[in-house]
């Protein structure tokens, strides 16, 4: 019986252990932004104690960021002072930090795997929930607080309780249309959004083999909204090709070593696991929520489903997310009226994504009551796509066409929704508030469902309006 | 919760506060934009700031501006609380108004961390027994409800129930050790040989 790559890769890292059974692990990716870290570098400073391996920390600047090309000082005086602080704690510490004026800046988890500090067999943390998203490349990655952020900057270490693991299998072939996002999504509604609490998913099967790094990061992005602290996918070939020659990843013999390493820390054949789960990727369809949690959605060509029809314990949660989202029960999903279209974010503002989204959009007009934004996860996104020309696709269509941030995922920064408008959004969360107007609506779906959604003003199945002889 | 205070959490006793729902999301316990901050003070203010305007909104009155919960110092809570981002914002932001320690049904699993390391408890029922107990306090919100982390029950009214907190985070409560950092740092030694077992840091 061989281990899992959780088991391996915890090992290695495994310090020791402590009085309280926890293992004390050794963080080998340290990721660090503006809004969870102020606090924690002032705790450092109260007790005395400084950065233990600032060569393993790295930082940026994402939630807060206008994407308009403001100029500093930002226009909101708390936003240019919580930049100012991260500036000021990265020098005072000896943190590199990816500022704004830097062509490497952009979200922390498209940065991470962008610049090749991400790599298969890893521990990562970061002040932000979504940091599971590393585990696409092997890594073991997950999101922490800021207390525990002081603890990585003074010791480089956590204190953990051991993960389970779920194998989730992915089996058959993708249909056209249905990306990485509604894979997630279709995973979330079936195992729940607190299915994952106490695992690790370990995402594989066919379907998953044949992701790109870009779906496998998407995949992995959302496992914290099934309740798993962090997800993963085996390295493999695609994810050493993904690798190589990115800038902090090692070249010549050296790369050949560490392929050969990181190889030998996937999951055996053989490997036990604490729970087995099997998904039909065929079936999947393109998947669009309906309520206040990343678990209540249904494919396009679904309705909204009816209180009756579900477990006594989940009608309460039901009417009270059809009350906030204004939907009717039982109608279909399709045909629900859009104010908004938002791609981008961590979960879906890599290249790949917008070029998905501008395939759906080329030589189309975002309908007239719709105001449309694409923010590219990152600078480098951001030049890549203008090399492709796909900003003049996004802008003819009538999208703005933004610098890098987190922006409308959670509204930091002046993108927000006004009133009760409707989102159809490529981001990660669709909770009560979450975009930014305490009355805002969300309908989470992949960037092409997005575009679709953008051009017709409402919910439509993208299938039907994807060029046809192309493939992805 | 300053530092000097004696850090051993073995019991927490106090009048509670029941909040009704599952998936409880951080985002709807401190909005994001009250992260727009470089410190935690003041936070309290703005716990379930949309949620308890949409209450007043519709003439309702929400857990946290009901005077008969005032002073609260144990939170009573569903299934999956504090799941979603992991902002501490959110259990500073309890903490700070004066919860010293949630009962639920389950919790998320950055939170439970997150107000673990805060000296804050957070500590199951089944369901039913939550659903009781809520019950037991919207009767009577004068009910003193105990905590007793050492012996992982619950108490009120006279009434007991069979509560459970993950083992590590009970020693670290009781021990006084949730603030993990003088742990973590006590033998660097240990963790510069781990370090140097790793591959990857030296370059391969």
């Amino acid at each position: 019986m061989s281990d899992t790559l959780l088991k391996k890769v915890w090992d290695l890292h495994a310090v020791r252990r402590l009085a309280s059974g926890q293992t004390q692990l050794f963080i080998g990716l340290h990721l660090v932004h503006e809004v969870t870290s102020p606090q924690a570098f002032d705790m450092l400073r109260l007790r005395g104690r400084g950065v233990a391996f600032p060569d393993r920390t790295w930082a940026t600047v994402d939630h807060i960021v206008p994407t308009d090309g403001q100029p500093r000082p930002f226009l909101d005086a708390m936003a240019e002072q919580m930049l100012a602080s991260l500036e000021r704690n990265c020098r005072e510490f000896g943190i590199p930090l990816f500022d704004l004026d830097s062509a490497d800046q952009g979200i922390v988890h498209v940065i991470g795997p962008e610049l090749g500090l991400t790599q298969p067999g890893l521990t990562i943390a970061c002040g932000d929930s979504h940091t599971s998203t590393h585990g696409a490349f092997g890594a073991i990655a997950f999101g922490i607080g800021t207390s525990q952020v002081r603890d990585v900057l003074a010791s480089q270490c956590l204190a953990m309780e051991p993960l389970k693991v779920r194998r989730i299998s992915v089996d058959g072939a993708l249909g056209g249309g249905v990306y990485a996002k509604d894979v997630i999504l279709a995973i979330i509604r079936r195992l729940g959004v607190n299915g994952g609490v106490g695992f690790a998913y370990e995402y594989g099967g066919p379907a998953v083999d044949r992701m790109t790094m870009d779906e496998r990061m998407t995949l992995c992005n959302m496992s914290i909204e099934g309740g798993a602290r962090a997800g993963y996918v085996n390295p493999d070939a695609t994810t050493f090709a993904y690798l190589k020659g990115r800038r902090h990843v090692p070249s010549g013999a050296a790369f050949d070593r560490a392929c050969a390493w990181w190889a030998s820390l996937a999951s055996g054949p053989d490997a036990s696991y604490d729970d087995r789960v099997v998904v039909d990727g065929s079936g999947i369809r393109p998947m669009v929520t309906w309520g206040i949690n990343p678990g209540q959605s249904v494919g396009v060509d679904e309705r909204v489903p009816l209180p009756d029809a579900q477990p006594l314990e989940a009608r309460q949660g039901l009417a009270e997310a059809l009350a906030y989202m204004g939907l009717e029960a039982g109608h279909p999903i399709a045909g629900t009226r859009v104010d908004v279209a938002f791609i981008g974010s961590c979960t879906n503002g890599r290249l790949s994504d917008l070029r998905e989204a501008a395939r759906v959009v080329r030589g189309k007009r975002v309908a007239s009551h719709v105001r449309a934004l694409v923010v590219p996860g990152s600078q480098r996104v951001r030049v890549a796509a203008e090399q492709e020309g796909l900003h003049d696709v996004f802008r003819e269509a009538g999208f703005d066409w933004r610098g890098a941030g987190c922006s409308m995922c959670l509204a930091m920064n002046p993108d927000r929704l006004n009133g009760r408008e409707i989102c159809a959004s490529s981001s990660n969360r669709n909770f009560k508030g979450r975009q930014g107007s305490p009355s805002g609506r969300t309908l989470l779906m992949s960037p092409a469902m997005v575009a679709a959604a953008a051009v017709a003003g409402e919910v439509i199945d993208v299938r039907h309006v994807l060029p046809a002889g192309e493939s992805r | 919760m300053s530092v000097q205070d004696d850090p051993r959490v073995r019991r927490v006793e106090g009048r509670a506060l029941p909040l009704a729902g599952g998936d409880i999301d951080t985002d709807r316990i401190m909005p994001a934009r009250f992260l727009k901050a470089v410190s935690f003070d003041g936070l309290e203010v703005h716990l379930f700031e949309d949620d308890r305007r949409a209450a007043a909104s519709a003439s309702l009155v929400h857990p946290f501006d009901d005077p008969r919960f005032a002073g609260a110092g144990v939170l009573v809570v569903g299934r999956n609380f504090g799941c979603g981002s992991s902002r501490e914002h959110a259990p500073q932001g309890l903490a700070r108004w004066g919860i010293r320690a949630i009962v639920g049904a389950s919790f998320a699993e950055i939170f439970f961390s997150n107000a673990t390391a805060l000296g804050v408890p957070c500590v199951t029922l089944t369901g039913d027994d939550a659903a009781v107990l809520t019950e037991l306090i919207e009767r009577d919100p004068s009910i003193a409800v105990v905590v007793d982390v050492a012996a992982q029950m619950v108490t009120a009214a006279g009434r007991a129930w069979t509560g459970a907190i993950a083992a590590s985070a009970r020693e670290a409560l009781l021990t006084g050790t949730w603030e993990a950092t003088v742990l973590l740092t006590a033998d660097f030694d240990q963790v510069r040989a781990t370090a140097a077992r790793l591959p990857y840091v030296g370059g391969f």
